[in-house]
């Protein structure tokens, strides 16, 4: 395959992966600013910052308030990180590689950038909103759906998979960074009800405030909170989770091309970290460092795919 | 559809049937979701000059056009025969010349014509064959009437929406194939395959690699080149992913640089190769000429083949049949005025009204003169056009063209259309039984183009 394809489906997969995560965040910002009493713009800055773009923010608006975070994040196209930015470079990149996607992936990228065109046309009304983050996440699952169901299981298949879990892991990892002190035991040991707020909130921003009570018997515990999002292996957005199917993806590539290449350590490094650490360990030595750390390596290992396997746009 | 406003023409009986039994406003919903369909599919091209339609659909009308197995016959025999002739003309053109020596074409028309290309001469293509695919504008006027508006052998674009038109229908009306036997079309992906990689140049061992060149994804038949190359499985490829190495044209994969044996290229002749013609494209591969011309890759369709159906050639295409296939031609060409002979011009300007003026090197229904549905103005500013460069423009008389069926909302009214069959040349000529139809949407038009609001229907070829 070209490697222009290799590049143009791994972004696609970014792109897609970054517009649900976006949107996730959104859904936890504007549940913080209802259950939080008094102002919730506060909350927005911290939004901001999970997704990257607090200073980019700043370039264009003189002060914070939670309507235009919520504009910024969600329709703003000066904003490359926004939902429809992410769409728009997700569909073009689909375009690009047309012929690399089944028909059934290809119609539900297309349809979710037409979808979201018209519902994001003008901007959403509060009591709008609900149904836009549903939408998209809605949208976002049918061209996942579309795709695990009609790829054939071969190069292409590995690459768009491995753009998908680079992109979530360095999400998780922002959103975990983002928040990391209200994690930190020191802070109190027992969690108030003002942390537990802010607790459901990160989980809220992964999808996992159910799944987390299931797997630790309901317990609003930071330690466990950071087990979950960062080691924990059944969280199918944990950087854990996401460095078994890197690592699974890489392997089949090395199969397929006879031949190892940098990447593949990267990554088996990357991976046997997670696989090896203890969380209280991990807490102890910095959650932060661990942290910044990681975004470094997980970008690291995108540019050795891409240098690897000869990408170019 | 309907001859002498009372019974259907016969190839229709079985579809009127059908139709009589419909709801109106159930086909009208119909035709919605057909458009939805073309939506969600992509399935859109590019308006040239219009900033902000980016993607636009072409329109569909759900009534299919349906042709006789008796007419269609007659139809196939007609095109090969000119498909024949247009392959041996350009082999000729390139060697002995031996029709401008005969005095049938003057030399002047040829050499310079800027779709001649001197590169080609001496140079015999892969198999001889030229054009490997060649898209015959036809219109029907009458019974077994039909005239030939256009060749078309440089690099014919429409055939997706032929085989989605058809897929289309096929998913909306399961029930009227069962009613109608229609010619399947759904096999021309394979059949191209087949047919480009049975080309393929002397330098090629073991088994071809075929590619589909593009301009890129803002090319107004982007979506056709990737449906091309999805539907034959085959790498759909921009210049920028090309080199020449080692005597070969080889494409960057992921996997190091690999040779291409066969490119369906969708990109003219002028942007190939910026050595060899236009230095500033970058849309082509430096050096492909020079492997092309050592026999390592085969270009389809060939560069230079231009000059086959340029407008200023086709009023001598009767000439041109018969001076290589020794009968005369099967189906009619329209009578052409050649406005750079003075007779011709000053009748072409005397008789502005009646006339469709078309620019020698233009496409798309850009830059042309519908004479009678023109505005005086229309037509005296034209003429100051005319008379300033004679030598670019054609006239012809309009025809009056057969109508078909279409669906609007007061139910069925007609509209004029022409077709555009498809044609594959390898060791054999085959004609998918089918095509493009193109209908003028507006009342009265005789515009189908896409760009100036025409739309596309199915076309049956019943087997009979």
């Amino acid at each position: 395959m070209l490697g222009r394809t290799a590049n143009g489906l791994y972004w696609m997969f970014r792109y897609i992966e970054r517009a649900e995560n976006i949107a996730r965040l959104i859904d936890a910002g504007l549940r913080m600013s209802l259950t939080r009493s008094g102002t919730g713009d506060d909350d927005w800055d911290g939004v901001l910052q999970s997704a990257g773009v607090r200073e980019t923010f700043d370039e264009g608006h003189s002060k914070l308030t939670s309507a235009d975070a919520i504009d910024y994040l969600l329709r703003d196209r000066s904003n490359p990180s926004s939902v429809m930015s992410c769409v728009d470079y997700g569909r073009n990149n689909a375009r690009m590689v047309r012929t690399a996607l089944t028909r059934e992936t290809w119609e539900a990228t297309n349809e979710f950038w037409i979808e979201l065109k018209s519902l994001l046309s003008k901007r959403l009304k509060a009591a709008e909103m609900p149904e836009a983050i549903d939408a998209i996440k809605h949208r976002a699952g049918l061209i996942r759906g579309a795709f695990h169901g009609s790829m054939l299981r071969n190069e292409l298949y590995n690459f768009a998979r491995i753009g998908t879990f680079i992109e979530r892991a360095d999400n998780t990892s922002r959103i975990l960074d983002v928040k990391y002190y209200v994690l930190l035991p020191s802070v109190s040991a027992v969690g108030t009800s003002i942390d537990n707020i802010q607790w459901e909130s990160i989980l809220r921003s992964v999808s996992a405030h159910r799944s987390y009570s299931w797997a630790y018997d309901g317990e609003y515990r930071s330690m466990n909170i950071a087990d979950f999002l960062i080691l924990n292996g059944q969280m199918p957005r944990s950087l854990a989770y996401c460095y078994e199917k890197i690592v699974s993806e890489l392997g089949y590539l090395a199969k397929d091309y006879g031949e190892r290449l940098p990447a593949h350590d990267t990554a088996d490094s990357i991976r046997k970290t997670l696989q090896t650490r203890a969380i209280k360990e991990i807490m102890d030595q910095g959650l932060h460092e661990f942290l910044e750390d990681f975004v470094t390596r997980n970008n690291q290992l995108g540019m050795e795919i891409s240098d690897g396997y000869r990408f170019y746009a | 559809m309907i001859t002498g406003g009372e019974s259907p023409r016969q190839p229709y009986e079985k579809y009127f049937e059908w139709y009589s039994n419909q709801d109106r406003a159930h086909l009208i919903a119909k035709s919605r979701d057909a458009e939805n369909i073309f939506r969600k599919t992509g399935i859109t091209f590019a308006v040239y000059g219009h900033a902000d339609s980016s993607e636009k659909l072409i329109p569909f009308d759900i009534i299919p056009r349906i042709i006789s197995g008796r007419e269609w016959r007659k139809l196939a025999q007609g095109i090969e025969q000119r498909v024949i002739a247009l392959n041996a003309f350009l082999d000729d053109i390139y060697h002995k010349q031996e029709i401008i020596r005969a005095g049938r074409i003057p030399r002047e028309l040829i050499e310079r014509n800027d779709a001649f290309l001197p590169e080609m001469i001496g140079f015999r293509p892969p198999g001889g064959v030229y054009t490997h695919i060649v898209g015959t504008d036809i219109v029907r006027t009458g019974e077994d009437e039909f005239y030939v508006l256009e060749d078309n052998a440089r690099t014919p674009s429409g055939v997706s929406y032929m085989l989605e038109n058809r897929e289309t229908m096929m998913q909306m009306f399961p029930d009227l194939f069962h009613a109608n036997k229609v010619r399947p079309v759904e096999d021309y992906p394979y059949l191209l395959r087949q047919s480009l990689a049975s080309l393929a140049p002397p330098g090629c061992k073991g088994k071809p690699r075929v590619a589909v060149l593009t301009p890129g994804i803002y090319n107004s038949a982007y979506y056709e080149h990737s449906f091309l190359a999805d539907t034959m499985g085959v790498e759909l490829v921009e210049g920028s992913d090309l080199r020449v190495i080692d005597g070969k044209v080889k494409m960057r994969t992921t996997r190091g640089y690999e040779a291409i044996d066969v490119l369906y290229r969708r990109v003219d002749d002028d942007f190939l190769d910026p050595l060899t013609f236009r230095p500033d494209s970058a849309l082509g591969i430096p050096g492909i000429m020079d492997v092309y011309r050592s026999g390592n890759i085969t270009i389809a369709n060939a560069p230079g083949t231009g000059i086959s159906d340029d407008k200023a050639i086709y009023s001598y295409m009767p000439e041109i049949v018969e001076f290589y296939t020794g009968r005369k031609p099967i189906l009619e060409n329209v009578p052409t005025w050649r406005c750079s002979e003075p007779q011709s011009l000053k009748y072409v300007l005397e008789h502005l009204e009646e006339l469709v003026v078309k620019e020698v090197h233009g496409s798309g229904g850009y830059g042309m003169l519908v004479g009678p549905t023109a505005t005086k103005k229309e037509r005296a500013d034209f003429a100051e056009k005319l008379k300033a460069k004679p030598a670019n423009y054609i006239a012809q008389p309009t025809l009056s063209l057969s109508t078909v069926p279409i669906l609007v909302n007061k139910g069925i009214a007609p509209r004029h259309v022409d077709l555009r069959p498809y044609v594959l040349v390898s060791d054999k000529v085959q004609i998918i039984p089918g095509g493009l139809t193109r209908v003028a949407l507006k009342e009265g038009s005789l515009v189908v183009n896409s760009s100036q609001g025409g739309g596309t229907k199915d076309t049956w070829v019943l087997e009979d």
